[in-house]
């Protein structure tokens, strides 16, 4: 794919061939980007995708095997994130990467504050000109307060402050608005429009449609590692975007069901929480496939874990074979046969610290041991059945799981729940940053255990995957429920357009 | 900085008062100035200690070595003085301060290019640097006697009626606090303590920033090393023994928290005068001094449950509200047709 | 369930990835098995008094209180938190001891006053870090002062002591020949715990803890209530470490056992228990106490004095955590 020519510019910032690898995922491949100054460039993709490793990339935390990056035609080599913001370029994430118990100037000024002659910082005159670049953003903030004190639509403009402190010429932002109300949005694309006319070149990072036909002058679209398209905003619109974004046919990559559904297993009705989701409703049944889709912060997560009994819902009502759960604790979801395995794999699904064994066998712990006392035999014995069963790829039982591929750290947390012989699994993002072939078996997989009489729910931001695999789909948006289909009849477009309310009164 | 004062370090100020009142209220000639005055001075080595301590806890370590720094650093003044009685006074202090800062140095440097845990490596030197006092002193005493007059009476000299140890522990108060505030290193501290990664990014070096914490509360640990030995006119291997825990006390009360990034230095001074004001209340209202550990040990607890309830931190807000201008779709059944009209 | 065969045979993975031998020639228990030895031959080279079966017995007393208390503590640093307040809780059920005594309690009640009042301080414990959240290392340094506080309150300076003669036995009692009791204590407590962490569910679960507490949640791991068990158990031990030690001196004074928590940290981190969670073995901890047993009595011999022993056991923390991270940069330099 080439970028279409615009005149004469040239690229402020130039990625050529890029390609990054981790055990087991090959995250990018040759991907090519280039950033104009005064113009948005659009990076569009699906939750693996690759756009979170390219940013990574371009702040230095990473360095790619392949390709190299050019600031003004030259190459670039950077070896930690200082490097990357001493060349220009500064990221603006969801999740602000700044101090909470400092104030406004201080982070804004944060490795280079003005010096008096001293020596000392010139509280003055760092307060004089974090004013100074408040005031030029359009930002009406104290440069005295404490940053924990402030909203995250402030914090960005703190972000975005810094950025034009240390004069960064590339600003980056990922996905920016995914906490904002609609003024905050607003007041962030005059923002914007002021880092254009000052010679930015901006790559903007969002799902949301129409934000990107919005702001953006350029688009790239990745899918799954690689680039699928590219090109100005004004010669495309967003069916070809969601193509691009899609790509393969929905249909061929998925296992089919053997369609028959049970009784109603599980029963959730007006469940909310106070500040993350509110009135979700929805009935399971055996052998059933039921999708969450919607956008990053939707609050399907949330949701999925009040359920398990990790938070505590307000309101609502959930009840598994007929009897009411009111899960304290995940332990009591577990004993009523629900169980969750988390999108965060790492951190929330496997011990990685500990081997396989371990791992498989500690939910189901309390069956295999007498009086307390473990049976080592029974517990290798667990884990052998069931990690045979998922063909999990180790080099033995007692390895660390965290020495395991992604795929292959999933299998150890979907052994584990399948140990414990559930009635309902949850799985989030069951797929996220896993390489095809293990892909296809967790689908391959998760078909079975419906067939076989599990009730199956889905969440996941791959519409593919979700209008495949699941039998009927719930859009979540902003922690309400929006919309339900039924996948075989459902298109990418229409669960896009329900995720991002594009067809709302904005 | 929004304020001078933060609401913590108020309310605690506060409560600092009202201890005081209390004790004031049957025994008024405790909130005489003399009598408040003498209770700073009898705190200012805790004072000295707990801003040291401060600052290696804002970046997320921990130095239960520093009673020990202090009570090695006052035996080897000691020493020294009492066997060259002619070196001026001041001279040992500058020494005093440097050996202090070469054992932080010790904790600092393991800690960073080790990288061995903060508590492990404390709790090693905290016994080392004990055996050393042993080691150098064959288990003998200094006493009163052995030491010269000019180094007995130095925190005794009043300036503006003030005694010198009572100006240490504000000359020390201020250099902090201006470090804290007005230096990179100083606001770095915060930046290590409260988000490690952010910190990276920044262009600070974490490690670096740890060990000059160290360094910094050795430096103070040897001064107060001096000032202790020379108050007391006594030095011997168990001087300020188990007086670590008191320094962490004073800087838990003092709000500044374990988990690193948070704290003032106004929270170490107010915590530490905190403990004082209990120390030398108790005399004076009659309790016996037995009751003094427990009371500490209360005064932490309750400081701990009060630190935990303001750092909680608040949880994810995803749900918009209706001001904001959103429509909210009903839920609908839409059989997969695709919708009809444009987006923006 | 059914759940589908793969394409090829199904491959059953292997159970170990090396064989006993390698994994146990790599092990932190061998090396300290070694240290052991050599501080064992180093001893009997030193001293012609090494060898003597009743010295060596008078040697274990050194150790065998704390190693009771840092069998218990190892669990609760794998689990990822800490308590400093041991030492306090010594003195504290030894004081409540002593008080009962002087209220004319019998050795069986007396043995009850001691493990109750540790039981009740690692309730307290449990509570605050367990139920209310609140971090270990700063609860404990609270705590430590409040419960040898509490025993300053009831005794000031003065001592008890008026024990009943049959209470002696714990703490001076021989069981047969050279083994005393509380050696017997020692290696009982130390099967009890060895079982509790490797071969039970609990033990399991304290290891999940420790290497990340959120996953041990989602996997349904009840956390608060196995820390709370934890503290409990660490008091308990604490309550019998008083009754070995006030049984035998003989007395109580609210300062005894001053500066024992670090001595049983010590204990654990040399045994090879990582001091932020997740690993290390009981066998690791039994050998620590050993080896610290053994420095202990070789100096002792020597008559170096305590404190400059204290000197050889902080440098031996320190390096035996600083040799393998060096080690491990020198290797990769040569690479």
């Amino acid at each position: 794919m080439s970028l279409e020519p615009h005149g004469d510019e040239k690229p402020l910032l130039t990625l050529a061939g890029v390609s990054k690898s981790f055990p087991g995922v090959r995250a990018l491949s040759s991907v090519s980007l280039s950033l104009f100054p005064g113009q948005v460039t659009a990076l569009v993709g699906e939750n693996g995708a690759g756009k979170s490793t390219l940013v990574k990339i371009l702040t230095g935390i990473y360095w790619p095997e392949e390709g190299h990056l050019s600031i003004d035609g030259e190459r670039q080599s950077f070896s930690s994130p200082h490097d990357a913001a001493q060349a220009g370029i500064t990221a603006i994430h969801q999740e602000t990467v700044l101090f909470d118990d400092l104030s406004v100037a201080e982070n804004i000024f944060i490795g280079h504050a003005p010096r008096n002659r001293f020596g000392l910082i010139d509280g003055r005159a760092m307060r004089r000109e974090a004013a100074r670049l408040l005031e030029r953003i359009g930002a009406s903030l104290d440069p005295t307060a404490r940053l924990r004190d402030l909203g995250i639509a402030s914090k960005h403009l703190v972000a975005i402050a810094r950025a034009l402190s240390i004069d960064a010429r590339v600003v980056i932002m990922d996905e920016p608005t995914a906490a904002l109300s609609h003024k905050e949005i607003e007041e962030l694309y005059e923002l914007v429009e002021t880092l254009k006319a000052d010679g930015k070149a901006i790559l903007f990072i969002s799902h949301k449609f129409d934000e990107i036909f919005r702001i953006a002058d350029r688009y790239t679209v990745f899918r799954d590692g690689e680039m699928a398209g590219s090109g100005l905003i004004a010669e495309t619109d967003s069916s070809s975007l969601v193509t691009l974004m899609v790509g393969r046919s929905v249909e061929s990559v998925f296992p089919a069901g053997s369609g028959h559904l049970g009784e109603t297993v599980m029963q959730v009705t007006g469940y909310s929480h106070p500040t993350e989701f509110e009135n979700i409703a929805f009935s399971l049944r055996r052998g059933e496939i039921l999708g969450f889709y919607g956008l990053v912060g939707a609050g399907r997560s949330e949701c999925m874990q009040s359920l398990f009994g990790v938070s505590r819902p307000s309101a609502g009502r959930v009840e598994i074979d007929g009897r009411e759960l009111a899960a304290a604790s995940p332990a009591d979801a577990i004993a009523r046969g629900l169980v969750y395995v988390p999108e965060d794999r790492g951190g929330q699904g496997a011990i990685t610290g500990l081997p396989v064994v371990g791992n498989v066998a500690l939910p189901s712990l309390g069956g295999l041991s007498k009086r307390g006392f473990i049976a080592m035999a029974r517990e290798f014995a667990l884990a052998r059945e069931y990690t045979a069963r998922l063909d999990l790829r180790a080099a033995a039982l007692d390895q660390p799981v965290g020495q395991l591929s992604g795929g292959n750290q999933q299998k150890v947390v979907i052994a584990k729940w399948l140990a414990t012989r559930p009635t309902v699994i949850i799985l989030d993002e069951p797929t996220k940053g896993i390489d095809i072939g293990s892909k296809a078996a967790v689908h391959a997989f998760m078909r079975e255990l419906a067939d076989d009489g599990l009730a199956v729910i889905m969440v996941s931001s791959e519409i593919p995957e979700v209008l495949g695999m699941s039998d009927r789909v719930i859009v979540l948006r902003e922690g309400r429920q929006v919309a339900e289909f039924i996948s075989e009849a459902a298109s990418p477009e229409a669960l896009v357009r329900a995720a991002a309310g594009i067809d709302e009164a904005a | 900085m929004s304020g001078l004062l933060s609401r913590r370090d108020a309310l605690l100020a506060l409560a600092l008062a009202l201890l005081i009142a209390l004790v004031a209220w049957r025994f008024p000639a405790f909130a005489r100035p003399t009598s408040l005055g003498g209770v700073f001075t009898d705190s200012s080595i805790l004072i000295i200690l707990a801003l040291g301590q401060m600052m290696v806890i804002l970046t997320r370590c921990i130095d239960l070595s520093m009673a020990s720094n202090l009570a090695l650093v006052g035996m080897i003044v000691a020493m020294t003085n009492a066997a060259l009685p002619a070196l001026p006074v001041p001279l040992l202090v500058v020494l005093a301060i440097a050996i202090g800062a070469t054992l932080g140095a010790v904790n600092g440097l393991l800690v960073w290019k080790v990288g061995i845990p903060p508590i492990v490596v404390t709790l090693g030197t905290l016994t080392i640097f004990r055996g050393l006092i042993f080691v150098i002193s064959d288990g003998q005493w200094i006493n009163a006697h052995e030491m010269s007059d000019g180094f007995k009476a130095l925190p005794r000299l009043t300036v503006a009626r003030v005694p010198l140890l009572a100006w240490s522990a504000i000359v020390a108060f201020a250099a902090v606090a201006v470090f804290v505030s007005r230096t990179g290193t100083g606001r770095a501290l915060y930046a290590v303590g409260g988000n490690p990664d952010a910190a990276v990014y920044a262009g600070i070096d974490a490690g670096r920033t740890r060990c000059i914490a160290f360094v910094i509360a050795g430096a103070l640990a040897g001064f107060a090393g001096y000032l202790w030995v020379a108050r007391y006119a006594v030095a011997y291997v168990d001087i300020a023994g188990g007086f670590e825990l008191d320094v962490i006390a004073a800087c838990v009360i003092g709000g500044i928290s374990i988990a690193g990034g948070i704290g003032t230095v106004v929270g170490a001074l107010l915590g530490a005068l905190f403990l004082g004001v209990i120390k030398n209340a108790l005399p004076v209202v009659d309790v016996s001094p037995f009751w003094q550990l427990a009371i500490s040990g209360a005064a932490i607890i309750i400081a701990v449950l009060f630190n935990a309830r303001a750092e909680r931190r608040p949880g994810r807000i995803i749900l918009k509200r209706a001001e904001q201008g959103v429509t909210i779709a009903v839920p609908r059944s839409v059989q997969g047709k695709s919708v009809q009209g444009e987006s923006a | 369930m059914n759940i589908p065969e793969p394409a090829s045979a199904p491959r059953a993975l292997p159970d170990r990835s090396r064989g006993w031998l390698a994994r146990s020639a790599t092990s932190w228990e061998t090396l300290l098995l070694l240290v052991a030895i050599t501080i064992f031959l180093i001893n009997m080279q030193a001293s012609p008094y090494f060898l003597d079966p009743w010295n060596l017995s008078d040697a274990t007393f050194n150790f065998t209180e704390k190693a009771m208390i840092a069998f218990a503590m190892a669990m609760l640093i794998v689990a990822g938190e800490i308590d400093l307040s041991v030492a306090s809780i010594i003195a504290l059920a030894s004081t409540a001891m002593g008080f009962a005594v002087q209220l004319g309690a019998g050795t069986p009640v007396l043995v009850l006053v001691g493990l109750g009042v540790g039981l009740l301080c690692g309730a307290f414990n449990g509570l605050l870090v367990a139920r209310f959240g609140l971090p270990s290392i700063v609860v404990t340094i609270g705590t430590l002062s409040l419960f040898r506080g509490i025993a300053y309150i009831v005794l000031g300076d003065q001592a008890y002591s008026g024990y009943p003669e049959s209470f002696a036995w714990f703490g001076q009692g021989y069981v047969f020949w050279v083994i005393t009791v509380e050696m017997v204590l020692f290696a009982l407590v130390a099967l009890a715990f060895g079982v509790l962490l490797h071969k039970t569910s609990f033990g399991r679960a304290v290891y999940a803890i420790g290497n990340n507490p959120t996953a041990a949640l989602f996997s349904g791991i009840r956390v608060p209530r196995v820390k709370f068990v934890l503290f409990l158990l660490t008091g308990l031990m604490a309550g019998l470490a008083a009754v070995c030690l006030t049984s035998r001196l003989g007395s109580t004074r609210p300062s005894i056992a001053v500066g024992w928590e670090l001595e049983v940290v010590t204990m654990v981190v040399l045994g090879g228990v990582n001091i932020l969670g997740g690993s290390g073995t009981l066998p690791g901890v039994v050998l620590a106490a050993i080896i610290m047993g053994l420095v202990t009595f070789g100096f002792g011999l020597m008559n170096v004095p305590g404190i400059v022993m204290s000197i050889f056991v902080g440098l031996l923390l320190i390096a035996v955590i600083a040799l393998p991270v060096l080690g491990r940069r020198l290797v990769s330099l040569r690479r």
